[in-house]
């Protein structure tokens, strides 16, 4: 097992660099820069002691090995709008996305495991249809559109919700952006759930356990729900990179801080240490939840091993 | 007679009335709205020129003047009197003795020369930087060639001398939050960029990066009973939908409006009565490279002028959330001149003037646009066939905001579509169609025109202000026949307020730019 876990952390590595390369060099070529967003100077002068400043009058080479030096340290530099260093920037903004992208995933798994499960357990049904067609409605509204929507119904209409805002960090603040963020993954686990139950039902060792005499209940608890978690579970981990992309429209769309907003400016102000610290910490979160994945697989289904 | 008494009383009582009506009242918080991005750029307001972050800073910060929007102009601040001096160079300044930064310390004459020396620190390209070199001596510290401002010197504790390289109205550069007087001692610390401390009316209580700004009244504000309110809270709203949402849902006070909401806003009884606009010093404008050969005929340009049925454009696509532009100054400027009349519709006129140019068969260009809903694409989509009516053939380049503001500074374009800042003065608006300034600080067209040049020069030597203006207003009818770009529009910048919120100025500077210790909030507010 601790064999397992460093490999897997070592073959992060050149994940991680490959995505620090792509963009840093991606940021290099396209047009537009900070010196540009950050000042209207009537001194041309200006521009380019900015650019100095910001290290931006380096070769392209230079500038990505001393990003990389720092990196080994810890360091994702300072950024070029606040001058903030990117870790306290990314700092303040981790735990609301966390708390979004958790509250989502939670809301995702508690309604859409449950609802694949029963669809699949009465396939043809009225259930069974009214759960897949709530499941394929979700995954094609529009996260920007759903969230105006309840935004409208819970806090125009009815008064139950505030329409925006993070507040105290409380759960009323937290609900409609973690709703719309979390129905999506929430249709696709439903979805997910039901193809995985409905096959396993007819596997081999499910009729043998049905012929051994064995209740459904046990049957559905013990031989279809631990095998069908395997599926769950690869289907979460999928979903929790995704939704860390997904959040920046929500997060723009509910004021709620997260690190989604911090990218959407900083890409669009050409703040290159603080997308490049987002979207790091975006892809270390993706390959930490993996990994975690990876482990609870084994705890699941013993026959698989990490050898 | 009882009957003229009786209506003499009712009058009387009905004024006073209104008086109570319009008696400030204290306590309460202001909830207004940050509309333009996703976050704040920083809380050291030296360091960002966006709209966005002066919206929390007039509450925060104070510079040496301010804007007041009832005259139209800035009006002294931080100072009690201006002398002037030295043909109009020298500005000596008294300043308040009772201003009191939020650790309690009072403000004097250091904190003024180090908060103007730190902006010129050209190490750190400071965006007030253009505002302070007006300073002699301050581009001397900017290129390091000296470390403190020549031209500003410590009479006393409460009167600074300011000498400045041209004859100038120093209010013009000094009203903003980019000049903001920061105390001497904190400034300088790591930790002010987390806690900031300012002169104005509110003092800073907490950030919470991408979603709010809070702040609560300072009780030693110097002007006598202001401000009104107990707290500001200044919350991101990037997106027009959930500002409209939560407008309705009074969850906020004020929301700025696009040009769909505009409309919508009009037509419902309920929500008519909360807009406020104002013409704001912004002109939106299509501007030709004169380099590129057919744009170098001034008869070319004044044929797109007429080509485009700019009204047309304004009352449907813009959805009347803009004033047609008659010249470069707009509405609001001082030196506007109301008896000019825009560019009629007039094809056949663009045809002739064509022909006569040499193009009766037409021309091709390329036309640089970002994706603006009020200045971009959707306007240049819907120019482009009036053009092609008279023979002229437009291809779209599209890009970003942020590479189109570096493709005008470099003259990297044949046609682009904008909107720059004319004012709030005249005379620094019209100076960037001088030859002296180059293309990349505003001649964006790279405007050369002798006798334009020459009335600006008499304009900036005129002490006489109605001279001034006049010569300002001649400049400006020059620009107007020279065309050097297609005159589309004056911003039209709205705002829904709810009706518990009162004191809203029409700043054309930036209607969401509140002088906040004018703002208070009466009984009916969820947040009183």
């Amino acid at each position: 097992m601790l064999s397992f876990l460093i490999r897997r952390l070592l073959q992060t590595i050149p994940t991680v660099l490959a995505v620090v390369l792509l963009v840093f060099v991606l940021f290099s070529v396209v047009p537009g820069s900070i010196a540009s967003t950050m000042s209207d100077d009537s001194d041309p002068q200006v521009e380019l002691r900015m650019k100095k400043q910001l290290g931006l009058d380096q070769p392209v080479y230079m500038r990505f090995g001393a990003y990389v030096a720092r990196l080994a340290t810890g360091d994702l530099g300072a950024s070029f709008r606040t001058r903030e260093p990117v870790t306290t920037m990314i700092a303040k903004r981790a735990w609301p996305t966390l708390q979004l992208i958790f509250a989502s995933m939670a809301f995702a798994v508690l309604l859409g495991v449950p609802l694949g499960f029963v669809a699949a357990l009465r396939p043809g049904s009225l259930v069974d249809t009214v759960s897949m067609v709530l499941a394929v409605s979700g995954l094609s509204l529009a996260k920007f559109w759903l969230g105006l929507l309840l935004m409208y119904l819970f806090a125009l209409r009815l008064g139950w919700l505030p329409s925006f805002g993070y507040g105290d960090g409380g759960l009323k603040y937290l609900i409609l952006p973690a709703v719309t963020l979390g129905v999506s993954p929430m249709a696709l686990l439903a979805r997910t759930t039901r193809a995985a139950v409905l096959e396993i039902m007819t596997a081999d060792f499910v009729r043998t356990a049905r012929s051994k005499g064995m209740s459904e209940t046990r049957v559905v608890k013990w031989h279809v729900m631990r095998n069908a978690l395997v599926l769950i579970l690869t289907t979460m981990g999928l979903q929790f990179g995704a939704l860390m992309g997904q959040a920046v429209v929500v997060e723009k769309l509910f004021s709620w801080p997260g690190i989604g907003s911090l990218l959407v400016d900083s890409v669009l102000q050409r703040d290159i240490p603080a997308v490049q610290g987002s979207i790091l910490v975006v892809v270390l979160f993706f390959l930490a939840i993996n990994l975690l994945i990876d482990v609870l697989y084994g705890v699941i289904d013993p026959r698989i091993r990490y050898a | 007679m009882f009957r003229m008494i009786a209506v003499v009383a009712g009058m009387g009582l009905a004024l006073a009335a209104t008086a109570e009506a319009e008696t400030p009242r204290k306590g309460g918080t202001i909830r207004m709205t940050a509309p333009y991005g996703s976050s704040f750029t920083s809380l050291d307001i030296h360091t960002t020129q966006r709209a966005q972050d002066e919206i929390y800073a007039k509450a925060l910060h104070r510079s040496l003047y301010i804007w007041d929007s009832a005259q139209g102009k800035p009006v002294l601040e931080l100072a009690k009197e201006d002398v002037v001096s030295g043909g109009g160079l020298v500005h000596t300044f008294k300043l308040r003795d009772d201003a009191y930064f939020h650790n309690g310390r009072k403000m004097t004459a250091d904190d003024v020369i180090w908060s103007y020396n730190r902006i010129m620190d050209g190490s750190k390209a400071y965006p007030g930087a253009r505002f302070v070199r007006v300073i002699e001596g301050a581009a001397a510290v900017e290129k390091g060639q000296a470390k403190e401002i020549s031209g500003l010197k410590k009479i006393d504790d409460f009167t600074i001398e300011m000498k400045l390289t041209d004859k100038v109205d120093p209010g013009f550069y000094f009203f903003t939050a980019l000049t903001s007087i920061y105390p001497a001692d904190e400034g300088a610390k790591e930790s002010f960029i987390q806690k900031p401390i300012g002169l104005g009316p509110f003092k800073f209580v907490e950030h919470v990066p991408g979603s709010r700004i809070v702040l609560e009244r300072w009780d030693r504000f110097y002007k006598p009973g202001k401000p009104y309110a107990d707290k500001v809270i200044v919350s991101i709203m990037a997106e027009a939908a959930a500002r409209d949402v939560a407008f309705r849902n009074k969850e906020i006070d004020t929301s700025v409006l696009g040009p769909a909401q505009y409309v919508a806003y009009q037509s419902d009884a309920n929500l008519k009565g909360t807009i406020v606009d104002v013409a704001e010093v912004f002109t939106r404008y299509m501007g030709m490279n004169t380099a590129f050969k057919p744009f170098a005929d001034k008869r070319v340009r004044q044929a797109i002028n007429y080509a485009i049925d700019t009204d047309l454009i304004i009352n449907k696509l813009v959805k009347g959330k803009a004033y047609r532009a008659t010249s470069w100054l707009p509405l609001t400027s001082p030196a506007y001149d109301k008896s000019m009349k825009p560019y009629p519709y007039d094809p056949a006129k663009a045809k002739q003037l064509l022909t006569e140019a040499g193009y009766a068969s037409g021309f091709e260009f390329e036309w640089t646009t970002s994706q603006n809903e009020s200045w971009g694409l959707p306007i240049v989509s819907a120019v482009i066939p009036m053009l092609d009516k008279v023979g002229i053939k437009a291809k779209v380049k599209q890009v970003e905001t942020a590479v189109l503001a570096e493709v005008v500074r470099t003259g990297d374009y044949q046609a682009f579509i904008y909107s720059q800042q004319s004012g709030p003065d005249p005379l620094a608006a019209l100076k960037c169609f001088h030859s002296s300034t180059p293309q990349p600080a505003c001649n964006y067209m790279n405007f050369k025109n002798a006798e334009f040049d020459k009335i600006l020069d008499e304009a900036g030597q005129a002490d006489d202000a109605a001279k001034r203006t006049q010569l300002l207003q001649k400049a400006n009818a020059l620009l107007y026949d020279e065309a050097p770009v297609w005159f589309f529009n004056y911003n039209k910048a709205v705002m829904a307020v709810q009706p518990w919120l009162h004191g809203i100025q029409q700043n054309p500077t930036e209607l969401t730019h509140q002088n906040v210790e004018e703002l208070w909030v009466d009984e009916t507010s969820p947040a009183k």
